[in-house]
């Protein structure tokens, strides 16, 4: 038998936290790729320590919902996992390129492939792509548009600037968006000044987030200037300095994410057979974000 | 009991030395074969006398054909001399099966005494939860499911539900709408029920409610739960929760007692400060364990470690006898989450909010300062 874990950071105060990653893996649970589909969770239940002990399989692919490689995914979760003889350099990793390790989790005996972040992976590019088309409601969304990846920034982990960097020229690379963008919240260039950093009226804004929450639901749009005040919503798009912003929320919860946690397992050995096609089948169109 | 039932037998005690579960002993030896229960002792048997036999105690047919066959046999269970299962080798198999049988009171009853209160159903609570067994055709279980305060609802009055993954609509708010960050705490909401369930997705339903209680609580049956206790706890954190560590034992007794006994979680907690020193808190009488401070009680620990950084202070306050009791009540009464019970107009209650308005009014100066004593001296 092989489960598929999806072990996420969650929240006390927020329940939107942990919704994609229930999204994610219901849809993955859904094609029969796995015999067993679980979520755990840093601040929620089950926790990272016991999620495997609700696991029946004797092998088991972890796939971390997070936006990049650090703190959590190299230090936390191998330790609460209790991934015997776990180190960082298992993944041979610059900081993007983790895909897998093999390891025993002491607490259970099981067989843990530990993937990498999802935010990390190449296929990632694909669902902030997907991200615009379905804010937009454009499925050849590019020609006219700038596209913006927000990230946290360097202040907190260097690897996450690595991400969105990295998504960002893959964009560019796709020659599709007019202009492609990477905007930080704590460091230049600011998201703050989405405006003066594209020509094309029409942009797209996707923050490189796992779930909606405080800064991708508060602060991002406070700050671009799409709302005063947060809670009364906005517009999508919204008129800023004489762009329009389109605002799509965190890519995570967009449903073709589901595609990236199955890569990740796929890529560590996971048996999937047809799901990945399936799941990139199903996954069109997820409804956009906003007010 | 079916055919199929009775030929899935015959095969076991082709295949091994004999089958001997819940009372049932079956086989064959020199003389033919075997069939034994608390109350028959057939031996040598023909296969068509051994047959007539089993169509006459078809509940231990059955009854044996459902654990072995259906739910699985766990690796330490009663067992099928020699023959092994493949189908629940992991701890997760063997708590399945362990909370299934724990459902119908599988240990304190024989066959003939369990089919008959499956019958009208056999309910056990596990939290908040009310579990019931039921007996369908052929021995199948059958497994329902509804908050204790439900238990004799009519199912009409009930949003019923199928799909335990539904369950996770339920446990995200209280009554009242609030996220509830802790799954175990007691306020999970009434009015919904789960029916006719077959035992993986009775297990799969409460581990949506409360997730990883069936193999804790498993392993706890098996005297081998696994605890870390808070000094443990303390030192493996990092990062933010670092800290914690910090915090002296007269803390981690006030932690327990403000987090960890039943009217806030239903775990009952079993880690202490450490192993040799307990904790005076209640522990609580819930059914499954509590193994470790959760991330909600280290969240909370970090705060608390801030805060117990400071020294007491002296302070004074103008008080009258009465407004000093008030403020025990107000303290008191959102300690106990009581705030929203108390009437708009009952002004007999300290912690009304007219009441601490008044106090307010009278006690506070222009900055939020009580008595006009500022925080800083
Ligand atoms: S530490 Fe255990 S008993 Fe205390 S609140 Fe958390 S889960 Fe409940």
């Amino acid at each position: 038998m092989q489960a598929l874990v999806i072990v996420a950071h969650g929240s006390h105060l927020n329940p939107d936290s942990s919704a994609p990653t229930y999204d994610h893996a219901d849809t993955i649970r859904d094609v029969g790729a796995f015999d067993e589909v679980k979520t755990g969770f840093w601040k929620e239940e089950p926790s990272l320590r016991e999620v495997l002990r609700t696991v029946e399989s004797d092998e088991v692919f972890v796939v971390p919902m997070f936006i990049s490689e650090g703190y959590f995914t190299e230090q936390v979760i191998p330790r609460e996992l209790r991934l015997d003889g776990w180190d960082v350099s298992e993944w041979d990793s610059d900081g993007l390129n983790a895909s897998h390790a093999t390891l025993t989790a002491s607490d259970t005996d099981q067989w843990v492939h530990y993937c990498g972040p999802v935010g990390t992976h190449e296929s990632m590019t694909d669902v902030l792509v997907r991200r615009a088309e379905s804010v937009t409601g454009d499925p050849d969304v590019g020609d006219g548009f700038g596209l913006a990846v927000v990230g946290h920034g360097t202040e907190r982990n260097e690897n996450s600037a690595k991400a969105i960097e990295y998504h960002a020229e893959r964009i560019r690379e796709m020659d599709r968006f007019d202009e492609v963008q990477a905007l930080y919240m704590d460091e230049e260039p600011e998201v703050d000044d989405v405006t003066d950093y594209f020509e094309s009226e029409d942009v797209v804004v996707v923050p490189l987030f796992i779930a909606d929450g405080f800064h991708t639901q508060e602060d991002i749009p406070e700050d671009m200037g799409l709302t005063d005040d947060y809670r009364t919503g906005y517009d999508v798009p919204a008129e800023v300095d004489g762009h329009r912003i389109w605002y799509a929320g965190a890519v995570g919860t967009e449903a073709l994410m589901a595609d990236v946690v199955l890569e990740r397992a796929a890529e560590a050995g996971a048996d999937v057979g047809d799901a990945v096609e399936r799941v990139r089948r199903r996954t069109r169109g997820t409804p956009a974000a906003g007010d | 009991m079916h055919a199929g039932q009775l030929d899935a037998l015959l095969d076991a005690v082709d295949a091994s030395d004999g089958v001997a579960f819940d009372g049932l002993h079956a086989g064959r030896a020199d003389d033919g074969f075997y069939f034994e229960t608390p109350h028959t002792e057939r031996t040598g048997l023909s296969e068509a006398e051994f047959r007539d036999v089993a169509e006459s105690n078809p509940w231990f047919v059955s009854n044996w054909f459902y654990w072995t066959r259906e739910v699985g046999l766990g690796d330490r269970g009663e067992s099928e001399t020699n023959a092994e299962s493949d189908t629940a080798r992991r701890d997760g198999g063997n708590a399945r099966r362990a909370f299934l049988r724990w459902a119908e009171n599988a240990d304190d009853h024989g066959v003939p005494e369990r089919y008959e209160a499956l019958a009208d159903g056999v309910t056990r609570e596990w939290g908040q939860l009310c579990v019931t067994a039921t007996v369908a055709d052929h021995g199948e279980r059958r497994y329902h499911l509804r908050h204790v305060a439900d238990a004799d609802a009519d199912l009409s009055s009930l949003d019923v539900y199928a799909d335990p993954l539904e369950a996770r609509s339920i446990v995200t708010y209280d009554e009242r709408g609030r996220y509830r960050p802790l799954k175990t705490a007691p306020t999970l909401p009434d009015g919904w029920a789960f029916t006719d369930l077959d035992g993986r997705a009775l297990v799969e339903t409460v581990d949506t409610v409360y997730p990883a209680t069936i193999p804790n609580w498993y392993r706890e049956q098996e005297g081998r739960l696994d605890v870390t206790h808070w000094h443990e706890t303390a030192d493996r954190q990092t990062g933010i929760y670092d800290i914690i560590d910090e915090l002296d034992e007269e803390a981690v007794e006030w932690i327990a007692e403000s987090c960890c006994v039943d009217s806030q979680c239903l775990k009952r907690r079993m880690w202490d400060a450490d192993e040799e020193t307990e904790l005076d808190a209640d522990r609580g009488d819930g059914v499954f364990p509590c193994r470790e401070p959760c991330s909600l009680v280290v969240a909370a620990a970090r705060k608390w470690t801030t805060l117990e950084r400071e020294e007491s202070q002296t302070y004074e306050f103008e008080l009258t006898p009465s407004e000093k009791e008030q403020v025990e009540e107000i303290i008191d009464t959102v300690a106990e989450g009581r705030t929203e019970e108390i009437r708009e107009a009952d002004v007999y209650e300290g912690a009304n909010r007219y009441r601490a308005r008044f106090l307010r009014a009278k006690r506070f100066d222009d900055h939020g300062n009580l008595s006009g004593t500022p925080t800083d001296e």
